[in-house]
């Protein structure tokens, strides 16, 4: 479980990144935060991650704090940023570098097979389209079975079909290994897809506007009624989290509201 | 499931076919051709204009007679004397200072606090002029091998350094994130990294290291040597023979370009991953 308790981040300049988010992440839910630029969620996925340390607050995963890298949470970028000096299979083995030769071999020919790439593994970066790139980001990230997969903004830079087909082939990872997945996303649609629960956040200092829950079987129907009821009830919250005017009155109200979350 | 999957694998790299190989391999023979083109030129118009009598051939000797001084020093053998002497010199300047540079450099570059101790004194020795140690490298080593290697090791030793430190420091920021997100040691870092990032930045250093260890030979066989092609060159003015000073010239130009075709061509290999302009031409 991923425990976020009372987290603030105040950068060096000033800038109030977070204040007081609190957030717990159940083994094997999926996540979805979404929220208008710069309202922290990037921030709080690099806290997450143990790139960034907290101001105030702590992050654990399972009880144990999380204040820099752990081998329990993996992280996808935006950018795949797979190291072009290295073949495929050996950006996937990258964090397997401990793992005896045949082993990591093996591991890595395997989700190389899951993410649909398996004759790939012996080419470069260079060669691979952004929607490969990116998968191969996602199964580096997997291969090493983080309990906890944070994304941020991960399919942002494809088109929509490569993106929905992206989507897919990460369910069908997390369906392989049930981690925790928490993914920050700026696409409605993409956060109802695949969140079990969709937190709303606003900005100034970042925090949680709302969290929305989506009780939809998998795999999810974009066209059905609940689908599109689900998303219009993330984009009132949307609308409502950017309301600059009323947002301290809604904040009060969002707080009560998701007293009752957790 | 794998029906949904393949929907964005198909558009990737075409192989290389056989005939554009082939096309290939002629253009770099053309390109031989092409280069060769102004240097043929120009001796012929000098071995022209000495025969007209437009020029005088004393100072000046045209390519037929350089020809044959290079002739009679390989066939008399201490052409290959002197050439091993000179070469023996460089690899081992550069090679010291290869090492030297890339370690201060990786040290510098990785380790701020090591960067704010070393780069200031290392840029001061920088401004130098490395001749200005000839004297000292003297009187410290001898003037045999010792001072000589020293001289070229430092004039190896700073195109490297500032290419190395230079190149961590601009590595892109977002490269280093997974190396941390990996929790990689500092040494772990630096190999696994940084050295593989800025590995094609490394050889345009060590070329030009390499160059200026040809520079710097000759000032180290200007100060007193009895073998080595900068004796060559000051026995050629002693002795007033401009075609043994001509043909000693050349020697380096081709030992230069060799040397540098064979660092280029050693880690072409280890490059096969770069994306970029020549990559692929």
């Amino acid at each position: 479980m991923l425990t976020i308790d009372g987290i603030d981040k105040i950068y060096p300049n000033g800038t109030h990144a977070l204040g007081g988010v609190s957030l717990a992440v159940e083994q094997g839910e999926i996540l979805a935060i979404v929220g208008g630029s710069g309202c922290g969620k990037s921030t709080l996925l690099r806290l997450a991650a143990g790139l960034d340390t907290p101001t105030r607050g702590t992050i654990a995963v399972d009880g144990t704090i999380i204040d820099r890298p752990h081998p329990a949470v993996g992280i996808v970028f935006q950018e795949p940023r797979l190291l072009p000096w290295l073949s495929v299979a050996d950006n996937i083995g990258f964090g397997l570098a401990d793992v005896p030769k045949a082993e990591r071999r093996d591991r890595v020919e395997r989700v190389l097979a899951r993410i649909g790439l398996a004759d790939y593994g012996t080419r470069w970066p260079r060669e691979l389209s952004g929607g490969q790139a990116q998968r191969v980001a996602i199964a580096r990230a997997l291969v090493t079975q983080p309990k906890v997969l944070l994304l941020d903004e991960p399919f942002s830079a494809l088109d929509a079909f490569t993106r929905a087909s992206l989507q897919d082939a990460l369910l069908a990872l997390w369906d392989a290994q049930k981690p925790t997945l928490v993914i920050v996303t700026h696409d409605v649609d993409e956060a109802i897809v695949l969140g079990d629960r969709v937190v709303v956040m606003e900005p100034h200092p970042g925090r949680i506007f709302s969290t929305i829950g989506v009780d939809l079987p998998r795999p999810r129907d974009r066209l059905s009624d609940a689908f599109v009821a689900a998303q219009r009830r993330v984009l009132r919250a949307l609308d409502g989290s950017l309301g600059a005017p009323e947002s301290d009155r809604k904040r009060a109200e969002a707080d009560a509201g998701a007293a009752m979350w957790w | 499931m794998t029906a949904t999957l393949d929907t964005d694998t198909a558009v990737s790299s075409v192989p290389v076919r056989a005939d554009e190989v082939r096309r290939r391999r002629g253009f770099s023979l053309f390109g031989l051709a092409i280069g060769l083109a102004v240097p043929l030129a120009l001796a012929l118009l000098w071995e022209a204009a000495v025969r007209l009598g437009l020029a005088p051939g004393r100072l000046m000797p045209p390519p037929s007679r350089i020809a044959l001084t290079l002739y009679d020093l390989a066939v008399g053998g201490s052409l290959l004397m002197h050439v091993t002497a000179t070469t023996a010199r460089v690899a081992a300047g550069f090679a010291l200072g290869v090492v030297a540079g890339t370690l201060f450099g990786a040290l510098a570059g990785y380790s701020g606090t090591m960067r704010q101790l070393l780069d200031p004194t290392l840029q001061g020795l920088r401004a130098v002029p490395s001749i200005a140690w000839v004297p000292l490298f003297i009187l410290w080593l001898g003037i045999f091998e010792e001072s000589k290697i020293a001289l070229i090791a430092v004039g190896v030793f700073f195109p490297v350094y500032l290419g190395v430190l230079g190149a961590i420091l601009s590595v892109d920021r977002k490269i280093v994130e997974v190396g941390r997100v990996y929790r990689l040691s500092g040494p772990a870092m630096v190999r696994r990294i940084l050295l593989p990032a800025i590995l094609p930045e490394f050889i345009i250093a060590v070329r030009s290291g390499l160059g200026l260890g040809w520079m710097f030979v000759v000032a180290a066989e200007f100060m007193g040597a009895s073998e080595g092609l900068g004796f060559l060159l000051v026995d050629g003015q002693q002795l007033g023979k401009p075609d043994q000073i001509i043909a000693s010239i050349l020697i380096f130009a081709v030992l230069g370009k060799l040397s540098d075709a064979i660092l280029v061509a050693a880690s072409a290999p280890l490059l096969r991953w770069q994306d970029g302009f020549a990559a692929r031409r």
